[in-house]
């Protein structure tokens, strides 16, 4: 039971927002400690028992060194964005710009679940792309339809929708492509079962939540179409009434 | 042959060169110690295997005290202006992503020609194949880009280390939490969460396993901020012992639909600060301090249905495949 203290450890480190570095090797020293815990047990053993859970934690650090492989990537992103990617990228999007809400966010869901089931996982995002292009494009629209300013509600519900439209899309398209670290992770951990599998035979399987996570949270995004023209129907109505 | 060891090292001397270029940026806000945190890293890659394991939980120990304590700054090394970037976008057009997706068609290739060709076999090691045909992806498109582009040899460099940077600290995550899940395995965190969670319910069927192994990786996730974490824990604890060994469940399946039913966990809680509270930060949304603000609110319907649908794919497919 004592071994679950490193887990308390983790949760009390998230809410008191400590650096996650510190609070998982904190975490993991707590655990082997605290399994080493019992009746008749002194210092000195606990203090052995810290070293060896170091010696532990750093031998699996060292296997699990090939995460940062992926990092190889940067070098030719970052060339290829001093070149104009991320503008391309907008003008891309520009161009399937669709009337509405609902439309416009159902084409990023489309793109953002393609391009990370091909490991273009950086292509979107919240700095790079939601605030500076999605969620203002999907004001934009609302606009357009209400042919003036939006209720404050109604804008912060579409800039919210916003940036769960990028994380849905992320989650349930990125693993569909085989070198994602959690494909990594899952391969390494049932090797260490004693299981081998290809990352390949994973990734498939990946592929009809992806399909679900489409159509679920597209339906959704038409129904919020239908909700923003309502809500702009009682803005205009509650305006009128003044 | 390729092996793992050659991608360590050639990521072993990126890292270095990050350390060496970021030591130079005199205009660095944390230079000193942004340059030794990518060179500990650097370190890790190159002479890791020589280390020892307490050799390497030092090495973590002092990565947690450069790169843990206190904020890594973000360096700002030459690049090209917006309006360069604009004219860019312009002038090379849509074939600025062939080179961007160069790396997933080598991952891909490369995977499938070492298993089924005697040339790939012949190339590339069987162990980690994917992993070693992306390096081998980045470089090729690398030399493409840099051959295409010809910007100053310095360049991709400079531009890694600005990716870098606004990465900081969390590049060492997914490795700290596999380490910690390492940990956790040896310590049979899983099993005494097995033990609580079969205690409580009996897991006398396929369903009710499949059930309780989806709930508890979106549970866990909930409280951990982050599927990665829950993973280890939760397929140690049930889906492992459960799902796989007792009701002959498809490992592969398993793993690849609990981790989705995780990240349907990571769209509810608050402690995936950088997937739900930096958007909610960034587009000063009015409830952004609250637990459930406007972008956990907006995510939560589609997560509760895709936990069902996670659970039925994963009882339809885990015991047939």
């Amino acid at each position: 039971m004592l071994v679950l203290l490193g887990i308390a450890v983790v949760v009390l480190g998230f809410i008191a927002r400590i650096n996650s570095l510190l609070v998982i090797l904190l975490a993991a020293i707590v655990t082997g400690v605290a399994a080493a815990v019992a009746p008749g047990v002194d210092v000195r053993v606990l203090g052995q028992a810290a070293i060896g859970t170091l010696a532990a934690f750093g031998d699996a650090f060292n296997d699990n060194r090939y995460f940062h492989i992926t990092w190889l990537v940067l070098p030719v992103i970052g060339l290829l964005e001093r070149a104009g990617l991320q503008e391309r990228a907008r003008l891309l999007i520009a161009r399937v710009t669709a009337a509405t809400v609902g439309r416009l966010l159902i084409s990023y869901l489309l793109v953002r679940q393609a391009t990370s089931a091909l490991g273009l996982t950086s292509l979107g995002g919240h700095p790079q792309m939601v605030r500076p292009l999605v969620a203002p494009m999907a004001e934009g629209a609302a606009e357009v339809q209400a042919g003036g300013t939006l209720p404050d509600a109604l804008r912060f519900r579409i800039r919210a929708m916003s940036a769960a439209t990028d994380n849905i899309g992320l989650f349930f398209g990125e693993d569909i492509f085989i070198a994602i670290g959690s494909i990594v992770l899952m391969v390494g951990f049932l090797e260490q079962a004693g299981i081998i599998v290809e990352p390949l035979e994973m990734s498939v399987w990946a592929i009809p939540t992806a399909i679900a996570a489409f159509a679920v949270h597209g339906a959704r995004l038409l129904l919020f179409d239908r909700s923003v023209k309502r809500e702009i129907a009682a803005a205009a109505d509650a305006g009128v009434a003044k | 042959m390729i092996t793992l060891d050659h991608a360590y090292i050639l990521v072993g001397l990126m890292f270095g060169a990050f350390a060496v270029l970021t030591l130079g940026d005199r205009a660095h806000p944390t230079r000193i110690r942004s340059a030794v945190f990518w060179g500990l890293i650097a370190a890790s890659m190159l002479f890791g295997s020589w280390l020892g394991g307490l050799g390497n939980g030092l090495l973590v120990l002092a990565l947690v005290a450069v790169g843990g304590l206190k904020k890594l700054g973000v360096g700002h090394p030459p690049t090209t202006t917006l309006a360069e970037r604009r004219e860019g976008a312009v002038r090379y057009g849509n074939a600025l992503f062939i080179p961007a997706l160069i790396v997933p068609l080598v991952a891909v290739g490369g995977t499938l020609a070492a298993k089924h060709t005697g040339a790939g076999a012949w190339l590339l090691s069987s162990t980690q194949t994917t992993l070693i045909a992306l390096g081998l992806g980045c470089v090729i498109a690398l030399f493409a880009a840099m051959a295409w582009l010809s910007p100053p040899v310095m360049a991709p460099v400079q531009e890694g280390r600005r990716l870098m940077d606004s990465i900081g600290w969390a590049a060492l995550l997914p490795q700290m939490l596999a380490s910690l899940g390492a940990v956790f395995l040896a310590s049979d965190v899983g099993g005494v969460v097995g033990q609580l969670v079969s205690q409580a319910v009996p897991l006398t069927s396929p369903l009710v396993a499949v059930v309780v192994y989806c709930l508890g990786m979106a549970l866990f996730t909930v409280i951990m901020g982050n599927a990665f974490a829950a993973f280890p824990v939760m397929t140690a604890a049930i889906g492992l012992p459960f799902v796989v060994v007792q009701f002959g469940g498809n490992p592969a399946i398993v793993c690849a639909i609990g981790m989705l039913a995780g990240f349907c966990g990571t769209l509810m809680t608050p402690m995936a600060a950088n997937f739900n509270v930096v958007p909610a930060n960034l587009l000063e949304l009015p409830d952004r301090d609250s637990a459930l603000n406007g972008v956990i609110r907006a995510q939560i319907p589609t997560a509760l249905i895709l936990m069902g649908i996670n659970i039925a794919l994963m009882y339809a497919f885990a015991f047939r495949f």
